[in-house]
């Protein structure tokens, strides 16, 4: 298959997942959409790493995960945060911050 | 056969992602990441990233996703939220509008690559062999930088995890540190022959066989 289709599909779920971030509510979902991005970009790194012949990108596309787990741990920690001092789970409510 | 194999990845990858957004139970949407992830593991191989496909479905698929389903079971994800208003049109209309960008800037690219198949396959090529090498020789740096963010990581979703205030109130204080408990079975507070355990509370009579005497 040509470089160009998985650049394709790596769009395709980057888009998605954008899209799920500004349109759910629940901060598990939105950390999940914003997952999605991730592995739509790491999908794009490693396709130009084929297209290269390098593995520059998949070592790249490795530090992206270490990062998204490290996203993840802390948002998880945030989530239970918020629902041990019984707020609501809902990032619209979730708005002092607002100004 | 890469063609259909290509394929069945894409779909499977492109439809799991739209039931991550919209599934309305956050269960759900986990399970869907998990596949997500597999068919995108893949998507990997067939681009000949072999150590990055396996650390996908073990890393991602395997641990990330427990912590997922560990959080949404605790919270209990199933309120299944309506979306807001406004964006739940605007979302999805600027998702379209990225989507057609980025197809313009990939697909419309003057990149000759984009077209081709990619480099000539080199034996060893995205092994464990190959990439741990490199993190160990050119990458040490960022490798090393990543372990600390790990670390950083851990400790802080402790930080933020745990019980702000320890125990709740005296009440809860007191009832877990002056609970009545016969004499002579290891408290800290009869080592000392201190605390308000051994002070205030009525002297229990020991049980078993072994008296007062007779103690270690």
């Amino acid at each position: 298959m040509a470089i160009g289709w998985y650049l394709a599909v790596s769009a395709i779920i980057f888009c998605i997942g954008a899209g799920g971030v500004l349109a759910r509510r629940n901060p598990l979902v939105v950390l999940l959409c914003l997952e999605l991005m991730l592995n739509g970009a790491n999908l794009a790194l490693v396709a130009f790493a084929r297209m290269w012949g390098g593995e520059d990108g998949q070592i790249f596309a490795l530090i992206v995960m270490v990062v998204a787990a490290c996203e993840v741990t802390v948002g998880l920690g945030l989530i239970v945060a918020i629902y041990r001092r019984q707020l609501p789970v809902d990032v619209d409510e979730l708005s002092e911050l607002h100004g | 056969m890469s063609v259909a194999f290509f394929f069945i990845a894409a779909i499977g990858a492109i439809a799991a992602a739209v039931g991550v957004v919209a599934l309305r139970n956050p269960f759900y949407s986990v399970l869907a990441l998990a596949a997500h992830l597999v068919f995108l593991a893949g998507l990997f191989l067939l681009l000949r990233a072999e150590f990055l496909a396996f650390a996908q479905v073990v890393v991602y698929a395997g641990a990330v996703m427990v912590l997922y389903v560990f959080v949404v079971s605790y919270v209990g994800g199933g309120e299944q939220l309506p979306s807001g208003g406004a964006l739940k049109v605007l979302g999805p209309l600027f998702a379209l509008a990225l989507a057609i960008e980025l197809f313009i800037a990939t697909l419309g690219s003057a990149l000759k690559g984009v077209k081709g198949k990619g480099a000539p396959y080199v034996s060893g090529f995205g092994t464990p062999d190959h990439i741990g090498s490199l993190f160990l020789t050119k990458y040490l740096f960022p490798f090393e930088a990543a372990s600390i963010l790990l670390l950083v990581a851990a400790v802080g979703a402790v930080v933020l995890a745990r019980r702000r205030r320890g125990l709740e109130h005296d009440a809860e204080l007191e009832r877990v540190i002056d609970t009545v408990r016969p004499a002579y079975t290891g408290t800290m507070a009869e080592a000392a022959d201190a605390g308000p355990a051994a002070r205030e509370q009525p002297e229990v009579e020991p049980v078993g066989p072994r008296g007062h005497e007779g103690g270690w």
